[in-house]
This record gives structure tokens, C-alpha cells and sequence, in this order.
């Protein structure tokens, strides 16, 4: 394990893990580095306070306790400038305290330009983590998969109360506020695997609310995660995979499968019926049409409505259109 | 010891032996209809104790359940929610904030002023009643289904529960009104009642400390009330400022609540300081060093209190400008803390330091306070905030602040003024070693919590990763010693009223007037109107051995010795 971090070390006590020193886990990020360099900082001068005042108070408490019988003894009552030092010297140190804390904060505060690259969409709700890649078709999961030296940034809303996302390997923290989008970023440096905590307390199983981080060797995340995609999505019946597709590439924003037209038309009972299109031709509602519309959607525009549907080519690989028009196509063995 | 000859032979002739505002009058009554600031502060005495008991009992009960990871003693996550939230509503609105200004302030206040009583006698005990009443809406949120919101409120999660939130919100709205009385009430009585003589800057400075209290207790409070009633609106009509699904701001909510609640933490802490500062000087024999920098240092920190909500905030999604000006303003009360502390240390110089049990507390209270103090840098620095924030690093700062400093003030100046209020002497020895016990038992529990909060343990967690285990234990151990030592204490006062010597005048050698009358004091606090005093000045009373306690020095005499009649 790598032990050589840039920072004060103090002898790690048996009981913590390999890797990490006595007041932190794992340095795994850019920025925890510079977190734990000023927080051994402020702990150094707090220290040397601290070790002032309490030696001060026992050397007086023993030099000068009470005597039966012996005279007070006369010292000034006040000093200007005794006072002045002390209050302006302490003032002197917390100067920097707050410049670097600032300047690292604004740094936490600041995706840098390509971290948009490799963006996660984060939902938090009562009591779970959603992870969702875009660059992955949408592949969405309870774990963080990330990669040794890249940025990403998190996009993340919560569905529910407060949640705050924390993974103290990273130094990482933000809160996830519902109605707003929040975002925090990070570039891991170690591979391994991290725990991410709830931190703002959300209700009953808050201490549970926790998500695994995978931090990949360079280079080695695209790999994994679609070895990763490959298993789950084996794993997970053609239906289900279709539905989850629905919801996460978005078609659910406008095409409603409950009847009810949106801004496209609800494919609830639609395949196999015939369907009036815009130019006045008519069509059957099959596996091809699906095909079609999903990847050159204004070719054949339905009856009554608009031609705006973003197409989804190169975006969907063949099976996954396979499952949508499963999923389709089941909506019609609801109804009966 | 001879007391009964004391009161009568140091010159406050005219009084009958005996009588005191103790036993001047009797029955249920005398009591429930008092206007007497000394019973009125007696009754809140015994009010904020029981609710520090069942505070400090739902702590144990927590620290108990966090032995292990998971359950330990069948307490549910349900369970484990509502007790860590009743544990910090009733420590906070019912003990911390009221315990010094209300139960000890209420006692000494007048007296320190020579006058007969607060300015508004029953305004003072309309505030007792209404922490009463406050009280009660929160044992009745234990019957009415508890309360999970943790004691901040959060919104939107307050809105959504299904615990009883509208009466916990009612008793701390309720409770708010008893500590604006209170503060008015010392307000006035600070500026209207001082006797000839006693201006400003003689003024002990535990009456600097209260007045400091007082104008953060009547411009902060209000806020919190009407932060309160928009929450009980939101939860009972759903008016939409605070829940998202109606287009309201949950961040908004912690910006309102937060402008009370940090103010609040001063409310805690300044007349805690006001007591150290006189153990300090008492307990040395020596005039408080640099009095006007403790005056000047309380008001700055009343006032810079308002301006540094916002460090709560850090992680919220505030703006970065928000958050460093935020920040900046909160590194600037380090200055008034530090000021105390090194004031402290100076007058402990050349004194002449005498450990009773008073000033181990107060001795106490600077290394817990300088504990406490010292790791807030590390929560007003941005980026390392941003790492500790809601984990136990946060939760260790605030105990040592609010529990470590201001309970051992609390207790300090309890067992300091225990022999004014009750005309009894306590077991010094028993004293101390309670005082050590409590410091061990405190330091065991809660630093442990500042380790396991840098190495990500967050707060409120019923549950946790075997990696915390030992620091838990630690603690919880710790916590064990605490209220080992804190029952120890009580044990102590308890005896003292059961067998404790009659308390002389002036067990301690104070020079503030509460010194110059009789322990318990009269009805009316003085036989005659006394003249204000050096509070400060230890060359006006020598000890006397037959007396058991410190008794003037004639002026006579001190005209004769141009060095002030020293022993």
C-alpha cells in the first residue's frame, strides 16, 4: 500500500486500517491531500496553544497556590500592550488558516472544464444511492464506478429530504437538496474501494443509507464497467431491461403508457393497430416502425403530432432497441 | 461554626436571627405565587436539574446502544432517532440555554446589584412559568408520538414525519417567550437598579456576561419564534415556503433557524464565562486582570454571534462567496475567546490559587472551553469544514463548547454560590473529586469522537462500520464516568443539605455584594441599601478562622496599613 502521502503523518494506531494515519482514512482524491495538510496545520498551532495555556494554568495553579498566612502578592491589573499581543498575534495566525482553507474550498467548489466529460447523475431518496452513466446508455446502479485520475463530476437531486453525499476517502462532501440540482466533483488517485456515507440525517434508516465507491485503475474503467453492464444486464430479465430504458433514456418524458397523449403519443394498445401519419398515409405499428422512429424519428411523424423527437442513433446498440420494443409491445398485454 | 452569631455580629442588626428568604414564609403557596427573584431562581434550579437528568439519561441510553455496531440493547432505529433528537431538544431548550441565566442569574443578579429584586418581579416568574409550560409541550411530544427530526428541525423531513412535531415546535416557541422575558428582564434591571456609586465598569463582570446574554436572548429569539410558526404552518397548511413540492426553499429554513440557534450557542457559553471569570479572580485572590478587555470581549462576541450563521451552511450549496465571507467572520470570534482565556491565565499570575471544588470547575472549564474553542478552527476553516461537517468531529466541538464549558461553569458557579442559596457548606474534598471525575469522564467520552469524526464517521448514525467500534466504546465508557462523577456532585449538595454546616457570610473571600449579606440572604437581600464595591478588590476582607470564612477588614484599620491590611 501506498504510504508516501505529502502530508504530517502521525504513527497510525493498530486498530485503523492499512493506508490510513490516526485522524484520516486513505488519501484518495486531489483535494485530500491539501484537506489533510491544513488540517495538520490548525492541529499543530492548536496544539502549541493549548499546551500553552494548560501549562501556563498548572505551572501558576503550583507556583502560587495558597499559602495559609503568607502576604497577596501586588502584579499589575492590566497591561494595553500585553493584551494587545495576545490578541493580535493569535489574529495573525488564523489569517492563514482562512486563505487556505479558502482557496481550497473554491478549488472543492469548481469542476474543472472536462469533468462535464465523464458526469454521474446522483438521485438520493429514503434510503438508497442511484448512479446513473450517461456515457454508459444510461446504465444506472447502487455503486459509484469511477476511475484513478480523471475528473468527474456528480449531478445530483434527492426525490425525497435532505441527503448530503460523503465519502470520506475523497474529502468529499455536498448536500443533496430536493427541487434543485447540486453538484461536487472529485479526481480519485487510488484505486480500491470506498465507503460513501449519508451524512445529513434523512429519517429511520439514515445509518444504512451507504453505497460502495469503485475507484478503477487508469485506463481500466471502460472496460469494467461494461464487463459489469454485460453481467447485470444477463442477469435481468428483457422486460425489466426495457422498462428501465424507458425510464432512464428519457422516452417517459413524453410518451406516457397509460393512454394519455404528451408530447408524443402513449403506446399503450398501439402495437400492431394502424395509425394515421402526418402526410395522411397510413401504417402498422411494428417491430420496424419502432426501429425506424427510434433512429430517424421524423421519417414517419404520427397524425397530430410535431417532428420533434431527438434521434437515438448511435446512442442504443441493437439489443437495447430489442428490449424497448419488448417492453412496447407488452403494454398491449396489459390491456387485456 | 457560628454562624447564628456571624449574621447578627457582622452588623446587619435589625434583622431577626434565622430569618431568610428561605423560611420568611411557608406552604405550597409561598412558593407558586413567589415574586421573589431568589425562590423564582431556586424553582428554575430545580426545573433545568430534572431536565438535564432526563437528558443525560437518554445519553447514556444512546451511548449504551452505540457499544456495538447494529442493535445492542433492543433499542429499534425508531427508538434510536427520537431519543437522540428529545436528547438534544431538552438538553438545549431546556437546560443549556436557561440553566445559567435563568436558574443562577435569576439568583444572583439583584443581589450582585445590591438591589431587592429584578425590575420586573412578575414578568420574572411569568418566564418561569412559561419554560414550564414549555417543558410540559415537550413531555407531552414523548407521549404524543415522540420526535425524529433530529432538535433542528431540518425541513423538508419535518414536514414529512409522522412524529409530533407541532408540539415539540410549540413548547420551543413557547420557551423562546421565557428567555426573552428573562432578558429583558435583566436588561432593565441592569441599567435602572444599580446603586449609587456602581458604574459600568465596576460592575462584576458575571453582570457584563448576562447583559452580553440578554441582548442576544431578546434580538435572536424572536427569530427563532417566527421560524417556528412557519414550520407549524407548513406542516398544518402546507403555506409552501420551507417544502419544495410547494415551490418552497429547504435551505431557507436552516438560514432562519440557524440566525437564532448560533446566536444560541452564546446564550450557552457567555454567562459561562461570566462565572469563570469571577472563580477566577476569587479563587486567586486576585483583581481580574484586563476588565474591561472581559466586558468589551463579551459584547464583541454578542454581536459578531449574529454574523456567522451561515458557517452551518458550508455544504449546502451556498455560494462560495456566502461561505468565505461566512467563514472569515467566524475566525474573528477566535479573538474575544482568546482574550478570555489569556485574561484568565494573567490573573492566576502572582495570585494566590486556592483549589476548591468552585475552581476546579473553573479550571476545568478552561481547558474543555480551550478544547472546544481550538477545534472550531478546524470547522471555520472551508476545506477541512467541508471533510468534518455533519460527521463526530462536529458533534465532539459542540459538546466541549456547550456541555464541557458550560456545564462545569454551571457547576462552578453552583457549588460557588451553593452556600449563598442554601446557607449550607458542602464537603469540599467530595466536591473535588467530583470535579475530577467529571473532567476524566468527559474527556473519555467525547474526544474519542473527535478521531472517529475526521476518519468519516458521520453523526446521528444508530448504526456504523466495525472500523469505529473501539473509538465508540471509548466513549461510551466515558460517558459511563460522566455521569458517575455528575451523580457524585449531586450526592455531594444533597449531603450538604442533609448535614452540611451553616455557610458563613463570606465563605470565599468575594468582594461583590452578594458577599456582603447574609447566606441565605434576607427577603429583601439587604438589611440596608449597601454601597457599591471594588467587586474585585481582596484586600477589603481577611479569612478568620473562627468564623470559617472571610469577614471585612475594618476601614480603620486600612487607613492605618497604606498597603491594604493584608494577613
Amino acid at each position: 500500500m501506498d504510504k508516501s502521502q505529502d502530508t504530517a503523518q502521525f504513527v497510525a494506531p493498530p486498530w485503523v486500517e492499512e493506508g490510513s494515519t490516526f485522524w484520516f482514512p486513505v488519501q484518495s482524491s486531489t483535494v485530500a491531500p491539501q484537506v489533510d495538510w491544513l488540517f495538520h496545520f490548525i492541529l499543530g498551532t492548536s496544539t502549541v496553544f493549548f499546551l500553552l495555556i494548560v501549562g501556563l494554568m498548572i505551572w501558576f495553579t503550583v507556583q502560587y497556590r495558597r499559602r495559609p498566612g503568607a502576604p497577596l502578592l501586588e502584579s499589575p491589573h492590566h497591561s494595553t500592550a500585553l493584551e494587545l499581543t495576545w490578541s493580535i498575534i493569535p489574529a495573525m495566525l488564523l489569517i492563514p488558516m482562512f486563505f487556505w482553507g479558502f482557496i481550497g474550498y473554491v478549488e472543492m467548489r469548481t469542476p474543472p472544464e472536462d469533468s462535464g466529460d465523464n458526469e454521474i447523475r446522483v438521485t438520493a431518496k429514503r434510503w438508497a444511492w442511484l448512479f446513473t452513466y450517461p456515457q454508459f446508455d444510461g446504465f444506472a446502479s447502487d455503486t459509484l464506478y469511477v476511475e484513478e485520475g480523471k475528473p468527474f463530476k456528480l449531478t445530483m437531486i434527492s426525490e425525497d429530504v435532505l441527503h448530503s453525499l460523503f465519502i470520506p476517502a475523497f474529502r468529499v462532501k455536498q448536500d443533496v437538496v430536493p427541487g434543485r440540482y447540486a453538484t461536487t466533483w472529485f479526481i480519485p488517485t487510488r484505486p480500491g474501494e470506498y465507503t460513501l456515507f449519508c451524512a445529513e440525517y434523512c429519517g429511520k434508516s439514515h445509518s444504512d443509507m451507504l453505497a460502495k465507491v469503485v475507484v478503477y485503475p487508469a485506463g481500466e474503467r471502460a472496460e469494467k464497467l461494461t464487463r459489469v453492464i454485460e453481467i447485470e444486464e444477463k442477469e435481468t430479465p428483457p422486460l425489466e431491461r426495457g422498462l428501465k430504458l424507458y425510464n432512464r433514456r428519457g422516452c417517459a418524458q413524453c410518451h406516457t403508457t397509460d393512454g394519455t397523449a404528451k408530447v408524443g403519443p402513449s403506446f399503450k394498445g398501439t402495437f400492431g393497430t394502424q395509425q394515421k401519419l402526418a402526410d395522411g398515409s397510413t401504417i402498422t405499428v411494428d417491430d420496424n416502425y419502432i426501429r425506424e422512429s427510434i433512429l430517424e424519428p421524423n421519417a414517419k411523424v404520427r397524425g397530430g403530432y410535431r417532428a420533434q423527437m431527438p434521434s437515438f442513433k448511435g446512442q442504443l446498440k441493437d439489443s437495447q432497441i430489442e428490449d424497448l420494443i419488448l417492453f412496447i409491445k407488452s403494454l398491449n398485454e396489459d390491456k387485456k | 461554626m457560628a454562624t447564628a452569631t456571624i449574621t447578627t455580629e457582622s452588623g446587619s442588626g435589625g434583622h431577626s436571627p434565622g430569618r431568610n428568604y428561605l423560611n420568611e414564609s411557608s406552604g405550597i403557596l409561598s412558593w407558586v405565587f413567589t415574586l421573589d427573584h431568589k425562590r423564582i431562581g431556586l424553582m428554575y434550579l430545580v426545573g433545568v436539574m430534572s431536565a438535564f437528568l432526563l437528558g443525560g439519561t437518554f445519553a447514556l441510553a444512546l451511548r449504551t446502544e452505540l457499544l456495538t455496531p447494529g442493535p445492542t440493547t433492543g433499542m429499534t432505529h425508531d427508538m434510536y432517532n427520537q431519543m437522540f433528537t428529545l436528547h438534544g431538544a431538552v438538553m438545549t431548550f431546556l437546560f443549556i440555554i436557561p440553566g445559567i441565566p435563568a436558574a443562577l442569574g435569576n439568583f444572583v443578579l439583584p443581589i450582585m446589584l445590591g438591589a431587592k429584586d429584578v425590575a420586573f418581579p412578575r414578568m420574572n416568574l411569568m418566564s418561569f412559568y412559561l419554560w414550564m409550560g414549555g417543558a410540559l409541550f415537550f413531555v407531552l411530544t414523548l407521549f404524543l408520538g415522540g420526535l425524529d427530526t433530529g432538535w433542528t428541525f431540518y425541513t423538508p423531513y419535518s414536514i414529512d414525519t409522522n412524529t409530533s412535531v407541532v408540539s415539540a415546535v410549540l413548547g420551543a416557541f413557547v420557551l423562546g417567550f421565557s428567555s426573552i422575558f428573562t432578558g429583558l428582564n435583566f436588561i432593565v434591571t441592569i441599567h435602572t437598579l444599580r446603586p449609587p456609586g456602581m458604574t459600568w465598569f465596576k460592575m462584576p463582570l458575571f453582570l457584563w456576561s448576562l447583559y452580553a446574554t440578554a441582548i442576544i436572548q431578546i434580538l435572536a429569539t424572536p427569530v427563532l419564534g417566527i421560524t417556528l410558526l412557519l414550520l407549524f404552518a407548513e406542516r398544518t397548511m402546507g403555506i409552501g415556503i420551507f417544502d419544495p413540492k410547494l415551490g418552497g426553499d429547504p435551505v431557507l429554513f436552516q438560514h432562519f433557524f440557524w440566525f437564532y440557534s448560533h446566536p444560541a450557542v452564546y446564550i450557552m457559553i457567555l454567562p459561562g464565562m461570566g462565572i469563570v471569570s469571577e472563580l477566577i479572580s476569587v479563587f486567586s485572590r486576585k483583581a481580574i486582570f484586563g476588565y474591561r478587555f472581559i466586558a468589551f470581549s463579551s459584547l464583541a462576541i454578542a454581536l459578531l454571534g449574529f454574523l456567522v450563521w451561515g458557517h452551518h451552511m458550508f455544504t449546502s450549496g451556498e455560494s462560495k462567496m456566502a461561505a468565505i465571507v461566512f467563514s472569515g467572520i467566524t475566525f474573528s470570534i477566535a479573538i474575544p475567546s482568546a482574550i478570555k482565556v489569556f485574561n484568565w491565565l494573567a490573573t492566576m499570575y502572582k495570585g494566590s490559587i486556592s483549589l476548591a471544588t468552585p475552581m476546579c470547575f473553573a479550571q476545568s472549564f478552561i481547558v474543555l472551553f480551550s478544547i472546544g474553542g481550538l477545534t472550531g478552527l478546524f470547522l471555520s476553516t472551508l476545506s477541512t469544514d467541508v471533510h468534518l461537517h455533519d460527521t463526530y468531529f462536529v458533534v465532539s466541538h459542540f459538546h466541549y463548547v456547550m456541555v464541557g464549558s458550560t456545564l462545569t461553569a454551571f457547576l462552578g458557579g453552583l457549588f460557588y454560590w451553593w452556600p449563598k442559596i442554601t446557607g449550607k457548606m458542602y464537603n469540599d474534598i467530595q466536591g473535588q473529586i467530583a470535579a475530577l471525575i467529571i473532567f476524566v469522564g468527559f474527556n473519555l467520552a467525547f474526544f474519542p469522537q473527535f478521531i472517529m469524526g475526521s476518519r468519516g464517521m458521520p453523526r446521528r448514525y444508530y448504526n456504523y462500520l466495525p472500523e469505529f467500534q473501539t473509538y465508540h466504546q471509548l466513549s461510551t465508557y466515558g460517558s459511563y464516568v460522566l455521569g458517575a462523577g455528575l451523580f457524585l456532585a449531586l450526592w455531594v449538595l444533597v449531603q450538604s443539605l442533609l448535614r452540611g454546616k451553616p455557610a458563613p457570610m463570606n465563605p470565599w473571600g468575594g468582594n461583590s455584594l452578594e458577599w456582603h449579606t447574609s447566606s441565605p440572604p434576607p427577603l429583601a437581600n439587604f438589611e440596608h441599601t449597601p454601597e457599591a464595591t471594588d467587586p474585585y478588590d481582596y484586600h477589603a476582607n481577611k479569612y478568620d478562622p473562627a468564623v470559617g470564612g472571610y469577614v471585612p477588614i475594618p476601614k480603620a484599620q486600612k487607613t492605618v496599613d497604606p498597603y491594604g491590611g493584608i494577613e
